[in-house]
């Protein structure tokens, strides 16, 4: 009887253990099957050519579990939206898109076997990864192989450090800047308190390009204070330096989870404040039981509205909503546009699924700085060749639980 | 003004690592084994609470009744398939990895069942804050809930192991479980009944912590459960008070290293003071030294 007890409980287990790869181990049978497609490519194009059931194979990497799976989902789901459209208005130079999304989990380790599984599938362009720290360490894989790899979310500056990445959103820094500016400019406040994660390159990112254009903006950066990873569920000390010291702004250069938190505490230790964040804090709303009367007034720029009114942004917001039951956030409008633009520039490239990895990377990397792209985050998008988007930020403010442009 | 502030913050921190000290230190004490699983209880049982307050709209006594219920069930569940088997291992790391992979597979599960995304964690404490000095500091229901419930668990905990049979079979297990054997103690009905209050304490704990810090993930008991671990260790693991007073100071040196030294460094400085105090008393602040008898 304990015997079986325990084979049962191993085997749970193992089950468990696996779970966290299921879809990689799903993946191993197509991998398999697309071995020899996949040599083909890189061999001998010619016998391809005659198929015509060549694809192009665009990955997906990004986290759709763990803390900031909210992100990664919404990156899968609206790239998943763009390349069936695109399939269904007859695909990219005549040829089918095929698409693969792996989980990262927000780890880096995890996030470079994502990219060696889908590697192993037989990717040609990667559309990744979802967040800064992974897309890091995966990017230098990608200028190893020399992998066209374009980024919708990852905002480090690091991220785009190999001349085979681009970025669709903005550079931290300048989510710094333009944080800094837009509270300057429009007269928000003119104490500020930080409170930042310094064990993050995203958020140490954005505060120290931040706390620079504030000094030279004029504006008095009263607090600054840090979090790490491990020490993220006590914020009274940082919410407390930034009362004392009189703060009319408090700052949150960091991801929505430990924000819904700092917004908890603020509101039981009875401190009544404005709070300012960038992207990460899009999605806050979309916590489950979360009190929205807690987040009422938060600012944050992000360039992205889901109650935008143009025609693009009105039919992917109900696109979005008839498959997946909410609105999309901007980590889903940046991977749409992602996915356009990686059409846009194989197209202008005239790229086929038979050239090489190699070769598809160099049309792409030529293509992207001549290309502009009309997007959902932002209109007459162009690049410069270190690979930074150039667009023009919205503020937003939570109203009402709901994500309001800022007129 | 400030430093009270600051202090304050740093016994309500220190008031949540203590409950989930009581309960490490209680499994430590009696089994001699560390119960790494016992932070993803905690996890559990929080979840419990939310999905029957949130879910079936149940009132939150009897959602923590349900929750101490099913955690007394996993956490003795757990003890009878995981490490009973393992109990008389040659090495004592069998089960020391066990409780790692216990922990993983709870996180794991959760995972599935709920999902990654956050929830928020209505807190099952009524209470309006406390305002001191005319509003200049604030004591929150949590905080004076989580201590009080402190104080009663350690009280009780300590009259039922001295009072009681029961609580004497468990000290007689902790000295010598061969000899509790032959002198007609049931070791291991006395050992799933530490787990049975240990498992209940972390569903009470997870109650306080997820009061006190409402965010739920599936990973939420992890990092709570390491510093409370730290706290056991920090009072002497295997002494109930000791684990309240340490879980306290932990607190205390945690907040106070963020508002005057660094908010970075504070974890830093939290494990090197559990290296001097180590250093200096090995059996931690009130750990009982134990001498070997040839």
């Amino acid at each position: 009887m304990k015997k079986l007890l325990s084979a049962v409980l191993a085997t749970a287990l193992i089950v468990s253990m696996l779970s966290g790869c299921a879809g990689a181990s799903a993946d191993t049978a197509a991998t398999q099957s697309n071995a020899s497609d996949t040599s083909a490519v890189s061999s001998d194009s010619s016998d391809q050519a005659s198929t015509g059931a060549a694809t192009f194979k665009i990955g997906g990497i990004g986290p759709i579990t763990g803390g900031a799976a909210v992100y990664g989902l919404a990156v899968m789901n609206a790239a998943q939206i763009a390349i069936d459209e695109i399939n269904a208005a007859g695909g990219i130079n005549g040829y089918q898109v095929e698409y693969n999304f792996q989980d990262d989990e927000l780890d880096n380790e995890k996030s470079v076997n994502a990219y060696n599984t889908l590697k192993d599938w037989g990717m040609q362009i990667l559309m990744g990864t979802v967040t800064s720290g992974c897309c890091v360490a995966v990017a230098s894989e990608t200028a190893k192989d020399n992998m066209f790899q374009i980024t919708p979310s990852g905002s480090a500056v690091d991220c785009i450090a190999n001349p085979n990445v681009f970025q669709v959103c903005f550079t931290d820094p300048n989510q710094g800047i333009a944080a800094a500016d837009y509270i300057a400019d429009n007269g928000v406040a003119s104490k500020v308190a930080v409170i930042y994660d310094s064990s993050d390159v995203y958020s140490s990112g954005i505060y120290a390009k931040f706390a620079e254009e504030a000094t030279a903006k004029g504006l008095e950066i009263v607090s600054a204070e840090a979090f790490t990873a491990d020490n993220k569920t006590d914020f009274s000390v940082q919410l407390q330096k930034a009362q004392e010291n009189g703060a009319e702004l408090v700052f949150l250069p960091i991801y929505y989870t430990e924000a819904s938190l700092i917004l908890s505490q603020a509101d039981k230790m009875g401190y009544a404040t404005k709070f300012f964040g960038c992207d990460g804090l899009d999605g806050i709303l979309g916590v489950e039981n979360f009190d929205a009367s807690l987040a009422e007034g938060v600012m944050l720029l992000t360039p992205f509205a889901a109650d935008a009114t143009d025609d693009a942004t009105k039919a992917f917001v109900a696109e979005y909503n008839k498959r997946f039951g909410e609105n999309p956030n901007q980590f889903a409008a940046d991977a749409y546009d992602a996915v356009y633009t990686i059409k846009a520039i194989l197209e202008a490239g005239n790229v086929d699924p038979s050239m090489s990895v190699s070769d598809i990377c160099e049309k792409c990397k030529s293509g992207m700085t001549s290309v502009s792209i009309d997007g959902l985050t932002g209109l007459g998008m162009t690049w410069s060749a270190d690979g930074a988007v150039n667009k023009a930020p919205k503020a937003m403010e939570i109203k009402g639980g709901e994500y309001k442009l800022i007129q | 003004m400030s430093f009270i502030s600051y202090l304050i913050n740093g016994i309500s921190l220190g008031s949540v690592y203590a409950i989930i000290a009581l309960g490490y230190t209680m499994v430590y004490g009696i089994a001699k084994m560390l119960n790494f699983a016992h932070g993803d209880i905690i996890m559990v049982g929080s979840y419990v609470i939310f999905c029957l307050m949130s879910g079936t709209g149940m009132s939150p006594l009897v959602s923590v009744i349900l929750s101490i219920v099913c955690c007394t069930a996993l956490g003795i569940t757990v003890e009878a398939i995981a490490y009973r088997p393992l109990r008389g291992a040659a090495s004592p790391l069998a089960v020391l990895i066990t409780a790692i992979g216990v922990s993983y597979f709870l996180q794991n599960t959760a995972l599935l069942i709920f999902g990654a995304n956050t929830k928020q964690f209505t807190s099952v404490i009524k209470m309006e804050p406390i305002q001191l000095f005319s509003g200049q500091v604030t004591v929150t229901g949590e905080t004076l809930v989580t201590i009080v419930c402190c104080l009663i668990i350690m009280i009780v905990l300590l009259t039922f192991i001295n009072k009681t049979k029961a609580g004497q079979a468990m000290l007689a297990v902790s000295e010598d479980q061969g000899a509790a054997k032959l002198m007609g103690i049931n070791v291991n009905g006395t050992i799933s009944l530490t787990f049975a209050i240990g498992s209940g304490l972390a569903a009470i704990a997870g109650m306080l912590l997820c009061s006190s810090y409402p965010s739920l993930t599936p990973y939420t008991g992890s990092m709570p459960g390491i510093k409370a671990f730290v706290a056991a260790v920090f009072g002497g693991i295997g002494s109930i008070p000791g684990a309240f007073v340490g879980g306290i100071i932990l607190g205390i040196i945690e907040i106070m290293s963020k508002a005057y030294i660094s908010s970075q460094l504070s974890d830093a400085i939290v494990f090197m003071v559990l290296i001097i105090v180590l250093l200096v008393k090995p059996t931690g602040l009130m750990g009982k030294k134990i001498q070997e008898k040839v």
